[in-house]
């Protein structure tokens, strides 16, 4: 009997038959691929992104040159070197981050005690060349500049948290 | 259209020639612009079936997908293995091209509007269909390389399996219409189910040999899943492995308007060409390339359904269907349905 019966199965095509059938439900059920460059996911408020070089409100370099997140760098992606300025104050010279090296894991920003260097939430920076990739110091204060609305509504979105 | 060109005061030869030349053109365009759209819709209903967008960036909807992928291929590099047979190498994709193309001299897209209208046009497509496998065999051994040297193999196995069954559905069919000429095929079907539908499809005899044949023109045109011939998973990407720039984009289209020739079959042989599905008046009104042009998109909805839908077959389950299911049951089938068309004392119109 069960001979008979996969004979019929299998001259009807039965197995077809049924596989397309649930294709076909599947070719008119809406899409789940979000239309990227037009539609973006939601990000976390904790998303780790482009590092960015905060400001104060009255335009002060945040960064005081102390050094903790080099230290704490894994992929000693940052460099910094750092000189008293002439109203004595002790600022970066130089601070580069290697993002070819960076390994986003943002022991920098938690190291940080000014909330100077941040992982901003943006993801699109990709380069035509490698060189552009490793960030100086004024492309991570202009990313600042320009990121700094969506950083600091991230950081008090997480700050109870912290 | 050679009256129209006398009326011009050509002399025959001349408006012969001419006209013969603008009908290839008139097919020819249409069917490269078709060829560009018709991989789009694949994309898309592939995409759809997977629940993702497909292309929907370039030209409204990503209509103009094709175009802009045409594009990057003509101003690609042609790179040639300096290993392969060069003269072979480049003639492979021309080969598959033009064969590709030279099919559609036959096919009537409607009553009067077929370039060549030939008594033998049914055998004509087969010949060139089987020529087709050539241009994969000679890209296959000129590339000098093992994945598209395994590829030519199993093409050339799989269209001489294919090739048989399709001839004795073909047959099945040329029984039933009494001619090879396929606008007579087509005029033959004119009220064939009930006296109400138009189509071959509809009878009994005939369904299962519809079936088939579309089973078997997935695997001629080495559509999933029989297509063992570029199979990724196991050739790279087999006889275009070594191919680059627009070599490889004459094989794509060669594939393609292969696979449109493949559902204008279906349409013409068993689903009533550019008859209207229904044999009632008022639906003649529409011209019958747009019955055909419905019916040829129909399938290739169909082609790429199946593509999203099943796995590729292995190699000796491809052999097994064709050679032990496929070749038995449509021969059995000629048996039966010249039996019954003696039986019925109906031999079609030319007996």
């Amino acid at each position: 009997m069960s001979t008979v019966a996969h004979l019929i199965k299998s001259f009807t095509l039965w197995e077809f038959v049924k596989a397309h059938a649930l294709t076909l439900k599947y070719f008119f059920k809406p899409k789940v691929t979000i239309n990227y460059p037009f539609e973006k996911n939601p990000l976390s408020p904790r998303f780790r992104g482009e590092h960015a070089l905060r400001r104060y409100p009255n335009g002060e370099e945040r960064c005081i040159a102390c050094k903790l997140c080099e230290a704490v760098c894994p992929a000693l992606a940052i460099t910094i070197e750092s000189e008293p300025r002439e109203d004595g104050s002790r600022r970066t010279t130089r601070y580069d981050i290697d993002m070819t090296k960076c390994i986003y894991c943002g022991f920098c920003q938690e190291a940080c005690p000014v909330d100077a260097i941040v992982e901003g939430p943006n993801f699109e920076y990709a380069t035509e060349t490698r060189e552009e990739l490793l960030y100086d110091k004024a492309k991570l204060l202009a990313n600042g500049d320009k990121w700094e609305r969506a950083i600091a509504a991230n950081l008090e979105a997480d700050a109870p948290y912290r | 259209m050679t009256e129209f060109f006398q009326s011009l005061g050509m002399s025959y030869e001349w408006a012969w020639g001419v006209a013969t030349i603008s009908g290839i053109l008139l097919i020819a365009l249409p069917l490269m612009l078709a060829v560009a759209m018709i991989i789009y819709v694949d994309r898309k209903v592939w995409a759809a079936i997977n629940l993702r967008r497909g292309p929907n960036v370039v030209g409204p909807f990503g209509l103009l997908q094709s175009f802009a992928d045409g594009l990057k291929v003509f101003l690609q590099e042609t790179i040639i293995p300096s290993a392969a047979n060069k003269g072979i190498f480049i003639l492979a994709p021309i080969v598959t091209f033009t064969v590709a193309l030279a099919a559609w001299a036959v096919i009537p897209f409607s009553a009067t509007a077929v370039l060549a209208n030939i008594n033998v046009g049914l055998l004509y497509i087969l010949a060139i269909s089987s020529l087709s496998v050539y241009g994969v065999v000679m890209a296959g051994w000129a590339s000098n390389s093992k994945y598209p040297f395994f590829s030519a193999m199993r093409a050339a196995a799989q269209m001489i399996s294919y090739e048989v069954s399709i001839g004795f559905i073909l047959v099945s069919v040329v029984l039933y219409a009494g001619t090879f000429n396929l606008n007579e095929i087509v005029m033959a079907q004119k009220g064939h189910g009930f006296g109400i539908v138009n189509g071959y499809v509809f009878n009994l005899l005939l369904f299962p040999m519809w079936v088939m044949f579309f089973i078997s023109s997935l695997a001629e045109t080495q559509r999933v899943p029989f297509d063992l011939t570029e199979a990724e998973s196991e050739l790279v990407a087999g006889y275009q492995t070594e191919y680059s720039s627009m070599s490889f984009a004459l094989f794509w289209l060669g594939e393609y308007a292969n696979i449109l020739l493949m559902c204008m079959l279906n349409a013409l042989l068993f689903f009533g060409g550019w008859l209207p599905p229904i044999d009632w008046a008022p639906l003649y009104y529409v011209p019958g390339i747009v019955w055909l042009l419905l019916k040829a998109f129909f399938f290739f909805f169909m082609f790429s359904w199946v593509m999203a839908t099943v796995p590729r077959y292995r190699y000796d389950q491809l052999m097994r269907l064709g050679w032990k299911v496929f070749l038995p049951i449509s021969l059995l089938f000629v048996v039966l349905i010249s039996g019954w068309l003696m039986a019925t004392g109906h031999y079609g119109a030319a007996a």
